[in-house]
């Protein structure tokens, strides 16, 4: 009953989605004011689709192995935490996860937006529709998550033990959420498009949401980049792999329209251009879920390699993206061009860093999609990876990280100051880390050195808007901005610093024999064998010293038993200056084990700056609730003394 | 500026930073970008040496030797026509064994592979999607022979 209320939930939702559709026409024609019901159906369309998450939520908890979905991805043994998490762990449950996504976030423009006018509401509830209609669609034709199996089988076949992790419960939704929030910039930017009405208050109403799903995408990012790291027992913490690029690419594209968004908010300028990049923000989140979810990519991601599946998706993208930017080419040029400006101005400044995120993107996108295309064309296999990404997004990478110092400084609408002569003590602080890099190793590459350049200016750059007056009384969203700038240059010194000082140490060692790698000493103590729930493995103990004080790490090459798979579980231990790596590979058949070891000074400032960018974020955000809190007590206040 | 002219010098700017995105990305992939070859390709001579490319077959079975410092193996991955040897210096990944497929990544020396990285299945469901075709055609390649 459970599997068929959740079915029942989601045609439902379907219906009403239809309806919803339907209203946005006869909405614009201008007959009826559709607002109030509009408003009623996208909420219960939202709560349809969280009925029927909980319902699948309900059947994996209950491992029951009659419905097919639950069989194919878990297992009765598997402890509690993974088999609810592994309701989205496979291609159906994250497809159901994206779609009450959407129809939740449409339930919540409906409950609480009331920036724009009613005729572009309804129309923005109409294209959000129009997005879960298809969605839809696919869950109930191509992918339907609650599909019996007649007799039950006993048990079911597992989960990819990857998946079995603590980041797995996190790192999708946080992804999807970020995704999907992108659907609301999208949905209100057709909206706009469909009324005319692109203006100020739109961007207001806009940027909550391209705001919180960036702040979700960073940490989304961040925390798969980490999770790759420590899992996956490479050492490595980026690898330019198309699932990676899948949430690059609409990270990017969201990161440009944070920053065009505010021209539109605060100077009625840019307007085509912002709404193009709302358009282009979620294309890219469609473009994500299609190379992830449709099996054309070798990939843990890539659950389900089924044709059908993969070109249902593509029509959908094609119909959403295509759809978008016909509308856009029909009402893009009646938009009038805001407020002017000057060549140099805050406004150029944000174009300039939209200018460049665009190529970034652009590169990311062409790179990720290339071997699909030659293989599509010419039936020849390629890849591209790290070397053609490092070589073609670093140095873009490096000039816009460098221009983030001068944008935050020039003033809206025309700057005749000159405002260069405050970076002299960061440029200085840059030419510094410069001769320092150069003194202390010679033969660094490029991309590091000028890493720690870039990185170490402007760390004395990004902080500049604070300086000169009272930090404290500045804005939250200034301090924000400064935060989310200053991780990036952390992100940055933590990325040279891991390309240019790594060591890494691969060798057999006996029981009891001593390995270096960088400053540690290294010894192995023992191989004993261990075991979880559902899983066989050996441990190593290591006991590591540099100095002074012995720390203990405990790397395992772990055995799952259903489905039968191996994974390494690194042993890592942070230290203020870096982090102590460890692996154990295989026995071998000289009685000693295979280490690999790796010393990794201040790679943590990787992921220390992405949490840094996603905390500014949130600090903009408390900002804006704060300051619109404040003005409706303003106005009420004003709205009391005047009636009193 | 007027709003015009603005809008005028917006668009090509934003047409020049798509054209400069797409030259870019041409140009390093032209330098950049690793071609999938099979053991027959390698042996019909397609691939230059020191090419950056990945190298994909079956685990010829009994050919794998570990090396004497315990971290280097050598083995031969064969697709049914040809076989390559292949050298590697590292801890081979989960799931690699004989008889299996693995792709490897590097580049071609003297007729030797020299993989800085080997790719293997991730669990019994996963298969490179390249190799798809490869195990098919192994698989019918047996099935004739006998």
């Amino acid at each position: 009953m459970i599997a068929e209320t959740g079915l029942a939930a989601l045609w439902l939702a379907a219906g009403l989605a239809a309806l919803q559709f339907m209203f946005m026409f006869v909405e614009l024609r201008g007959s009826v004011a559709l607002a109030r019901p509009m408003r009623s159906i996208a909420v219960v369309q939202g709560l349809l689709t969280l009925l029927a998450f909980a319902m699948l939520l309900l059947v994996f908890a209950r491992s029951d192995m009659s419905v097919k979905l639950v069989f194919e991805n878990s297992s009765a043994v598997k402890p509690f935490v993974y088999k609810v998490a592994g309701a989205w762990g496979n291609h159906e449950g994250s497809m159901l996860m994206w779609v009450t996504i959407l129809a939740a976030a449409g339930a919540f423009v409906a409950l609480f937006s009331r920036r724009t006018s009613e005729r572009t509401l309804v129309a923005a509830l109409g294209a959000q529709a129009a997005l879960a209609l298809g969605f839809y669609a696919f869950l109930l034709i191509a992918s339907n998550p609650f599909a019996r199996l007649s007799p039950a089988p006993m048990d079911g076949q597992g989960l990819n033990p990857l998946l079995q992790d603590p980041g797995l419960a996190f790192h999708p939704p946080t992804l999807y959420l970020g995704y999907v929030g992108l659907s609301v910039a999208f949905s209100l930017a057709v909206g706009a498009l469909l009324t005319g009405e692109v203006d100020s208050r739109l961007a207001r109403a806009m940027r909550p949401w391209v705001l919180g799903a960036w702040i979700l995408l960073t940490l989304g990012i961040t925390a798969g980049s980490y999770w790759a790291y420590y899992e996956l027992g490479w050492g490595g913490y980026w690898f330019w792999d198309p699932v990676e690029n899948a949430s690059l690419m609409p990270w990017l594209a969201a990161t440009a329209l944070l920053h065009s968004i505010n021209v539109l908010a605060a100077r009625g300028a840019l307007k085509a251009w912002t709404m193009m990049l709302a358009v282009i923000a979620f294309s890219m989140s469609m473009v994500g879920t299609f190379l992830v979810r449709s099996g054309i990519l070798t990939s843990v991601h890539a659950f389900a390699i089924d044709p059908e599946r993969g070109t249902f998706l593509l029509a959908l993208l094609a119909i959403y993206v295509g759809a978008a930017f016909a509308l856009f080419a029909w009402r893009g040029a009646t938009l009038k061009e805001g407020a002017p400006f000057e060549l140099v101005s805050r406004e150029s400044g944000l174009v300039v860093n939209n200018l460049l995120l665009t190529v970034v993107l652009g590169v990311v996108f062409v790179g990720t999609l290339y071997p699909l295309f030659v293989e599509a064309v010419s039936g020849e296999k390629l890849s591209v990876g790290a070397p053609y990404f490092n070589a073609v997004a670093g140095p873009l990478a490096l000039v816009l990280a460098a221009l983030v110092g001068v944008g935050p400084l020039l003033a809206w609408r025309h700057e005749g100051r000159p405002v260069l002569r405050q970076l002299q003590v960061p440029a200085l602080l840059g030419v510094v880390a410069l001769a320092i890099t150069t003194i202390i190793a010679p033969d660094m590459h490029i991309l590091p050195r000028l890493g720690f350049t870039v990185g170490t200016y402007l760390v004395g750059a990004s902080i500049l808007p604070l300086v000169r007056r009272n930090p404290w009384r500045a804005p939250l969203a200034t301090w924000g901005m400064v935060v989310a700038h200053f991780g990036i240059a952390v992100a940055l010194l933590g990325m040279a610093a891991n390309a240019a000082f790594t060591s890494e140490k691969l060798a057999v060692v006996q029981p009891g024999e001593i390995l270096n790698v960088g400053p540690w000493q290294v010894q192995l103590q023992d191989v004993t064998p261990t075991a979880g729930k559902n899983w066989t493995a050996v441990e190593a103990e290591l006991q590591a010293s540099r100095g002074s004080g012995i720390v203990t790490l405990k790397p395992q090459s772990r055995y799952f038993t259903d489905p039968p798979t191996e994974t390494s579980e690194s042993a890592i231990r942070t230290f203020w200056n870096g982090q102590l790596y460890t692996v154990v590979g295989k026995a071998d058949p000289s009685g000693g084990w295979q280490l690999r070891l790796w010393w990794k000074p201040f790679v943590t400032l990787i992921w220390a700056g992405g949490a840094l960018i996603a905390l500014g974020g949130a600090l903009a955000m408390l900002g804006r609730v704060w300051r619109l809190r404040r003005g409706h007590e303003a106005r009420a206040e004003w709205r009391r003394e005047r009636y009193a | 500026m007027k709003p015009k002219n603005q809008r005028l010098v917006l668009v090509s700017a934003a047409i020049v930073a798509v054209l400069v995105a797409v030259l870019l990305a041409m140009w390093g992939l032209r330098n950049q970008a690793s071609y999938f070859y099979t053991p027959a390709d390698i042996a019909a001579g397609k691939a230059n040496d020191g090419e950056a490319m990945r190298l994909g077959g079956m685990v010829e079975r009994g050919s794998i030797r570990r090396g004497a410092d315990g971290v280097t193996i050598r083995f031969t991955l064969t697709d049914g026509k040809a076989q390559i040897p292949v050298v590697f210096r590292g801890i081979v990944p989960d799931l690699f064994r004989e008889g299996s497929g693995a792709v490897a990544e590097g580049r071609l020396e003297h007729g030797t592979f020299v993989a800085d990285t080997i790719l293997a299945k991730h669990d019994e469901r996963y298969m490179p999607p390249e190799l798809g075709n490869l195990a098919a055609e192994h698989k019918a390649g047996k099935t004739l022979e006998k």
